[in-house]
């Protein structure tokens, strides 16, 4: 029975990581983007990032997913499986990673950009050589945690029917009738496929604590 | 494209499955605080294999989509004559899942009572179970209100997930209006603007007792 099983999983393992490192790309820049839209000093971009993520994490990924893939065919947008997928996962883990962005870099003590105003330099050079560097070391164990939830979230792009890890195992589960099996075996594969990211977070947590105690 | 008259017929039967998913939300959430203070306290167990078990749990089922968890409890229990109807297979999911989030929450309000509790605790002779029921526990818990709040919020949002084991809450209503119509832009925008509503405005709320337990 493995023998049969086994390929046609590791065909649906592959779509999962491409699902999860594509959104995981592009959340970082949306991430980035929304993030620092709602610090910007222009109302109007604030406004406009503030909506974005109030939408994005008002509403669970499951609705965004369905809405992107069902309901925008009716103003003419037709978007092939995957693309809907990565677009609404992306969007989704966008919104939650631009509040690690803010948070982040709102906690870089305010001593530190008064300095960087000190030494005369730009807004930009303030930003890329004092705040960021600071700000980015802080947001690596959250960031590590949402590609977690990213990988989570890829289980419900089988509901429309992408052959992921979880759209495999169900289209099996329906033919053979070994629940058991399949289903341990689909649980194993993701908690697999994770266990990277935490001993990454918690290899990063590690020694962002060394000498702060 | 969108239709008024199309989406207000729709809008009551909507409205009726809201009830599914508001009490499917609370009895995920009584199951996700029991289970998770129990998660906590056995993590801190000094009985070693107690605590590894529990630590275990806690990592793997956070690391594993909530979606095949309930394919599992729905579809394998079964092969063991466990059979569950829809609504407490997915409560049952939805809590265990959120119990290892809240898990998290109580150790972090139990971390941050300060040594001299538990010093005095055993200082005046207090059994464990009274140091943990009357000094730990309700010092440890109110702080952490507002945290739990928002994961209450976020069991909220997450429930459409139950309609893939056929629980017919909000969204599983919203698709089969759906594919009788073959229009689900009605139907997917209502539960999308409904679930807006009404978690943007309990996280406000959350964030007013925040402020208000900041302030004693």
């Amino acid at each position: 029975m493995w023998f049969d099983i086994l390929p046609s999983f590791w065909e649906g393992t592959k779509i999962t990581i491409e699902l999860t490192l594509f959104s995981a790309v592009i959340a970082f820049f949306l991430a980035f983007a929304a993030g620092f839209g709602r610090l910007s000093k222009f109302r109007a971009v604030r406004l406009l990032a503030a909506t974005y993520v109030e939408i994005f994490r008002g509403t669970s990924l499951f609705v965004q997913l369905f809405w992107i893939y069902f309901a925008l065919p009716l103003f003419g947008i037709m978007l092939p499986k995957m693309v809907a997928g990565v677009l609404a996962l992306s969007l989704n883990a966008g919104a939650y990673g631009s509040e690690i962005v803010r948070s982040t870099i709102i906690s870089v003590p305010k001593g530190q950009t008064e300095a960087a105003i000190a030494l005369n330099m730009t807004p930009w050079q303030r930003t890329r050589l004092v705040i960021l560097p600071q700000a980015l070391v802080m947001m690596l164990p959250a960031f590590g945690n949402l590609i977690i939830e990213l990988l989570k979230g890829t289980a419900l792009v089988s509901l429309i029917t992408l052959s992921d890890l979880t759209f495999v195992a169900t289209v099996l589960n329906s033919s053979i009738m070994r629940p058991t099996e399949i289903f341990s075996v689909l649980l194993i594969i993701y908690f697999v496929i994770s266990l990277p990211f935490t001993k990454g977070i918690q290899w990063i947590e590690h020694r962002l604590s060394a000498g702060r105690y | 494209m969108w239709n008024w008259e199309y989406a207000f017929k729709i809008l009551p039967e909507i409205l009726t499955a809201l009830k599914i998913t508001v009490s499917a939300t609370f009895v995920a959430f009584a199951v996700a605080l029991v289970v998770g203070l129990m998660l906590t306290l056995a993590r801190r167990s000094n009985f070693k294999p107690l605590s590894l078990f529990a630590g275990g749990f806690v990592g793997f089922v956070r690391s594993t989509p909530l979606l095949v968890q309930l394919y599992f409890i729905f579809y394998v229990l079964p092969e063991y004559g466990l059979s569950l109807t829809p609504f407490v297979a997915g409560v049952i999911g939805l809590g265990l899942h959120y119990s290892t989030y809240l898990a998290e929450v109580y150790r972090g309000g139990i971390e941050s009572i300060p040594p001299g509790q538990w010093e005095a605790a055993k200082a005046l002779n207090f059994s464990t179970l009274n140091t943990w029921k009357k000094i730990i526990l309700p010092q440890s818990i109110p702080p952490v209100i507002p945290v739990m709040g928002n994961y209450l919020i976020t069991m909220f949002k997450e429930t459409p997930i139950l309609s893939a084991i056929t629980l017919v809450e909000i969204m599983q209503t919203a698709k089969m209006l759906g594919s009788h119509s073959f229009r689900y832009l009605e139907a997917f925008t209502i539960v999308g603007v409904l679930f807006l509503v009404l978690s943007y405005s309990s996280s406000l709320m959350v964030r007013r007792l925040e402020v208000r337990l900041n302030l004693r």
